[in-house]
């Protein structure tokens, strides 16, 4: 055992941790959902087995939440990959010194707190004559509440583009200078090096950004909350991970259904876990995991 | 590229418009923040600071500024040392010793860089409730940290992947422990990746809102999240005062973002998850 007292000792903490806030919450989130669990029976929830789930199928604005999903993961997903590819060839095709000016810039909504970078949306987005979109479209409106699905995805693309940014920029300078040369002496303009050379050779980062962010999309509901509470209205921009958290957390209908709510999040879970395994499975999971060369604990 | 296209100007000009909406966005706050009166980004009123007056007294029910600060303050630093800690020791488990079920752990910890976190939130109520540690601080600090930890280990595991063996197996001949090791030895050769992950921790627990608007009810333990949030959620929302709030709120990031541009370049780049 004393051979092993080493790793034990540093992967405790470590170990502890991921077990109380990954492992109890996953295996949580599965059992509250086959319970009645709700502010009433809190302290004594009952077993209902499956009734969550068709109570879930049964849900007149299942459709409604489903298409609302699709909508906003599949716009905001063309956007950020579209614009993170768009930007980091442009700031590829510059002088490195404002390339990486550029680059700062969009670093900036990344790093601002969530709740003032909506602050400052919900400003440019009043009504004349404070706001600046409704000053530059000449029409004064809240646009939030006038258009809450272009503004969710562009709030979401601000911030999500630079992921694919820096990702793409950094495969674009891992590409042997030669190709470049090659294709130069071969008379090549630059959008063809662009359409010939450097896209084929961005496919498979192309390819990981878009399923990193659909499935980190699928559960993400922090802007939405914050900018529209799945509002204007009835349920318009109400995505499934937001019902789930309305369901099980906020206090509008009083009574919360935390089971419910359960139910919603544990399909979120098993979604997460297999696209994750799925992952492991093509980024070749074993050529990351060489043997320690010293064999002393 | 390594060859500049003819037009690169031109190309600078494109990439240099689609960017003013974020420029927009920042100098928005800084106006709204100062100014009484601003139309778009045209101030039409004089410079105004009685908005800023929640820096020295309480607006409505809220709690003084000092009590949201310095919990943000306490939370964001404990959370980045904590995730430093605990991510490097077991990164440096997971590259340097031997044990069994090696390669699982790491598979899990990969597994867990991709799932995403939010979805186990309402799991984790329940479970902080269990434990008695909803609505403290202390409760997301823990959560808020271990949510860092995969991306934490992983970043950590491949500085010190990049270590030379040999520095390493000299101290263990001269019969250092792994313990005394870690900390004299390898942990300061990893110093830029302690930077990265520290600064990047910082960072995203300074702003972090979910975890404290799920898991804090009362007003001391409130973090600025919560403090901003107040302003903005009310029926008739006072920007000028909100706006002011968010600035105090989102200077320290501005100023690091000003000061170390290239050095947040290279820490989201180094793999950090969006």
């Amino acid at each position: 055992m004393r051979r092993y007292s080493a790793p034990l000792v540093f992967l405790l903490p470590a170990t502890l941790l991921i077990v109380l806030f990954f492992v109890a919450p996953a295996v949580t989130t599965l059992y509250l959902s086959l319970t009645d669990i709700s502010t009433i029976t809190f302290r004594h929830p009952s077993w209902i087995g499956l009734g969550n789930y068709y109570s879930l199928l049964r849900d007149p604005f299942i459709g409604r939440i489903l298409l609302n999903t699709a909508h906003y993961v599949g716009f905001t997903l063309l956007f950020n990959v579209g614009m993170g590819l768009l930007l980091a060839l442009l700031t590829s095709s510059v002088r490195e010194r404002y390339g990486n000016q550029i680059r700062a810039v969009w670093l900036l909504p990344r790093i601002l707190p969530p709740v003032v970078y909506v602050l400052i949306w919900q400003g440019l987005s009043r009504e004349a004559p404070y706001g600046l979109i409704s000053d530059l479209l000449g029409t004064s409106r809240n646009w939030i509440t006038a258009q809450p699905w272009n503004v969710i995805v562009l709030a979401n693309g601000l911030v999500g583009a630079s992921f694919g940014m820096l990702l793409f920029t950094s495969a674009i300078r891992a590409i042997p200078q030669d190709l470049f040369f090659a294709a130069a002496v071969d008379g090549a303009t630059t959008g063809q090096t662009v359409r010939r050379v450097v896209l084929p050779l961005l496919r498979w980062p192309i390819l990981f950004v878009t399923a990193y962010q659909t499935l980190s999309l699928l559960t993400s509901f922090e802007y939405i909350l914050l900018l529209t509470n799945g509002g204007p209205g009835f349920y318009t921009t109400t995505v499934w991970s937001l019902h789930a958290y309305q369901s099980a957390l906020s206090n509008y209908f009083g009574n919360v259904q935390f089971g419910l709510g359960a139910a919603m999040a544990a399909v979120l879970v098993v979604i997460g876990i297999a696209v994750s395994l799925f992952y492991l499975r093509i980024f070749n999971f074993r050529a990351l995991v060489g043997e320690p060369k010293v064999e002393i604990n | 590229m390594p060859l500049l296209p003819p037009r690169w100007r031109l190309l600078f000009l494109v990439v240099a418009a689609l960017s003013l909406p974020v420029i927009a966005g920042i100098v928005w706050l800084f106006l709204t923040g100062s100014f009484d009166e601003v139309h778009g980004l045209v101030p039409t009123g004089p410079l105004a600071l009685k908005r800023w007056r929640f820096l020295w007294e309480s607006i409505g029910n809220r709690p003084p500024i000092h009590v949201p600060l310095l919990n943000s303050m306490v939370f964001s630093v404990v959370v980045s040392v904590v995730v430093v800690t605990v991510a490097s020791m077991a990164a440096y488990a997971i590259s340097r010793l031997s044990f069994p079920g090696r390669s699982m752990y790491l598979g899990l910890v990969l597994m867990l860089h991709a799932f995403p976190a939010v979805s186990l939130i309402i799991a984790i109520f329940y479970i902080l409730r269990l434990l008695g540690l909803f609505d403290t601080l202390t409760g997301v600090i823990l959560v808020k940290a271990s949510l860092d930890l995969p991306l934490g280990i992983w970043l950590m595991k491949g500085f010190f992947d990049s270590l030379s063996w040999e520095m390493e197996m000299a101290a263990l001949v001269d019969g250092m422990s792994r313990w005394t090791l870690f900390w004299k030895i390898a942990l300061p050769l990893v110093r830029p990746g302690v930077l990265a992950l520290g600064t990047f921790s910082l960072l995203s627990a300074w702003g972090e809102f979910i975890l404290p608007f799920t898991l804090i009810v009362s007003t001391r333990s409130w973090t600025m999240a919560l403090y901003l949030q107040s302003f903005i959620g009310e029926v008739f929302t006072d920007y000028r005062v909100a706006a002011a709030v968010g600035l105090f709120y989102a200077l320290p990031v501005i100023v690091l973002f000003l000061l170390g541009q290239r050095y947040l370049l290279n820490v989201y780049s180094g793999g950090v998850k969006g």
